[in-house]
């Protein structure tokens, strides 16, 4: 048995050598799997989806339970809320006649339509709910702080645009649940300051009326009808997808220029005091001129090791 | 070429793990595992439970309660304690702009990038708080504990459409005895101006000296923050006030009510 078991796992990485050294092979994958450091960074900067990603990262910033996972989560869920948005979008028209019709439809007699429509629900709800999760473990742990305020800014603006990405979403099955979900959230935007007809101070701006003000204007009517479903079609599958993605891109960039995953930096971090006691101790705390570097793009692959020894557990248990 | 051995190759001396990995494999590995587990998890969740679809829309029935999605059950909640105009676009709105001035108003160097409560303590209570008992505990009681009329139900609870809620509710005003209404609306300004003022200012006039917080901060970012903080405070204050005194508003005036 052995020998003949030995010659199948020759002739198999023979094969598996021939392919990998073929000019097809080659030509797509330029670099081999040689396990240098050299060969590492090659790989990483060579395609188009690996450059994406740093070629190195922070030890403690793999943690999940230092990231909970939940950022990357998110974006997941939205990546599968866009490819089964997508295939809905095949079986469905943004029409009151027909949008019911179309969720029947789907149900009973597309192959897997209502699968898709399951995975594009369930993934925009969790999407929501892991941007919450995410919002919170940024802020527990402090990752808003210099140098990645702007960051968190964005990471709002996404918050934001994933709530109205799914409010809009909520309308188009165009049954009781949608359009009276809709009704009442929509119904607030009549009470807007100035420009919603029935909010404080409207009767000073003279244009205002119910035709005519801030609920009319996402309703494309006074009620919530067929304007109101081509309008939440159109913001749900377009606009609001494409300031989600020109959003996150930028989100995503502006982490690694930042310098990664935020992570404990004790040597960065200023005295207790910095202020009553700067004066004092001046020489022997690190001054603000340490801070700097943070803020200034890293250049992955060249960080020193030595700069960042600190693990997550102790940094609690530093004496204030 | 698994994880582990890369962490071999570059971990020094000591054995200590290195502050940096190659992201390959040390991040995608790991992410790609999460990736499968939640897409396993979403397909047997989609597998299992179907999306709603209730019947055909309908502008003639409302259904009773018509309800927002969950996400902003937070916000019908507080149109309870508050005019539409507060808790649908001043509400959220603050929401937004606040937090987004969290980063800017947060002079506090401790606690970036680790988890620590003592060393932030103000920031993280005021952030849960916020979190938790504005905007998660709402959602949780208007999920599952609202019925017909807006009413408060147990979820194991029978929906009456007909039970009767007493809304014996007076203005802040009456409340003292204030039976003018110019001079309910009066009270009413200063009773708003002094919770929006006299506790910040008390806080800086006291604290300024000894607080390095308070001087590192400047008077911009004090006032600001104090801003925020306490309108944040009025929206628990005022369901207090309702639900204990059966205040309606604090302030009545000809163009709005708060």
């Amino acid at each position: 048995m052995m020998p003949l078991l030995e010659k199948e796992k020759e002739e198999k990485t023979e094969l598996a050598d021939r392919i990998a050294s073929s000019q097809i092979w080659r030509s797509i994958f330029r670099h081999g799997f040689d396990d240098t450091q050299r060969n590492r960074v090659l790989q990483m900067t060579a395609g188009f989806l690996l450059h994406t990603r740093p070629i190195k990262v922070w030890t403690h910033g793999i943690r999940l339970r230092y990231t909970w996972g939940a950022g990357g989560l998110t974006f997941l869920m939205f990546a599968v809320a866009c490819i089964t948005g997508v295939i809905l979008m095949f079986y469905y028209r943004p029409v009151t006649e027909y949008a019911y019709a179309d969720m029947k439809y789907l149900k009973f007699d597309i192959p897997f339509g209502m699968f898709m429509r399951n995975m594009h629900r369930w993934s925009a709800h969790a999407m929501v709910l892991l941007v919450l999760v995410h919002m919170l473990r940024v802020f527990l742990t402090g990752s808003y702080k210099k140098p990645r305020e702007f960051n968190w800014v964005i990471g709002v603006c996404l918050l934001t645009l994933t709530l109205l990405l799914s409010f809009t979403g909520y309308l188009l099955p165009w049954d009781q649940l949608s359009m009276w979900a809709v009704t009442v959230g929509t119904n607030m935007a009549r009470a807007t300051p100035f420009l919603g007809h029935e909010g404080p101070f409207s009767e000073f701006v003279p244009f205002i009326s119910p035709r005519y003000d801030a609920r009319s204007l996402l309703l494309g009517g006074t009620i919530v009808a067929q304007g109101t479903l081509l309008r939440f079609y159109v913001l749900h599958c377009i606009v609001l997808p494409i300031f989600t993605i020109w959003f996150v891109m930028v989100h995503f960039y502006r982490i690694r220029k930042d310098g990664g995953i935020s992570g404990p930096n004790k040597a960065l971090e200023p005295p207790a005091t910095p202020i009553a006691k700067e004066t004092v101790e001046g020489s022997a705390t690190p001054e603000p001129a340490v801070v700097k570097p943070t803020a200034e793009p890293k250049k992955e692959g060249e960080e020193p090791a030595q700069e960042q020894k600190q693990d997550c557990k102790d940094s609690e248990g530093r004496p204030e | 070429m698994t994880a582990s051995s890369a962490h071999k190759q570059n971990a020094d001396d000591k054995g200590q793990l290195p502050a940096k990995v190659f992201a390959w494999p040390g991040l995608l590995r790991i992410e790609s595992l999460v990736a499968l587990a939640a897409i396993i998890v979403l397909c047997v969740w989609s597998i299992t439970i179907d999306a709603p679809l209730e019947e055909p829309a309908n502008p003639a029935i409302t259904p009773n309660p018509a309800k927002a999605p969950w996400y902003f059950l937070g916000l019908q909640e507080l149109l309870v304690y508050f005019d539409p105009w507060i808790a649908g676009v001043v509400i959220p709105g603050l929401c937004v702009v606040g937090l987004m001035a969290i980063p800017y108003l947060d002079v506090n160097p401790k606690g970036n990038g680790y988890y620590t409560i003592k060393r932030r303590a103000f920031a993280i209570s005021t952030f849960m708080f916020g979190f938790l008992g504005l905007w998660i505990i709402p959602i949780v009681i208007g999920v599952f504990f609202r019925g017909p009329g807006w009413n408060l139900f147990w979820p194991w609870e029978h929906w009456d459409i007909h039970k009767v809620v007493a809304q014996n509710n007076v203005n802040l005003g009456s409340l003292f005895g204030i039976k003018n209404y110019l001079a309910e609306a009066v009270f009413g300004s200063v009773f708003l101006a002094a919770w929006y003022v006299v506790p910040p200012l008390i806080l800086y006039r006291r604290r300024y000296d000894q607080s390095p917080t308070l001087q590192a901060m400047g008077l911009t970012r004090f006032v600001i923050t104090a801003f925020l903080f306490q309108s944040m405070m009025l929206v628990p204050l005022k369901i207090f006030a309702r639900l204990v005194l059966h205040v309606k508003y604090f302030l009545v005036l000809p163009w709005f009510n708060v």
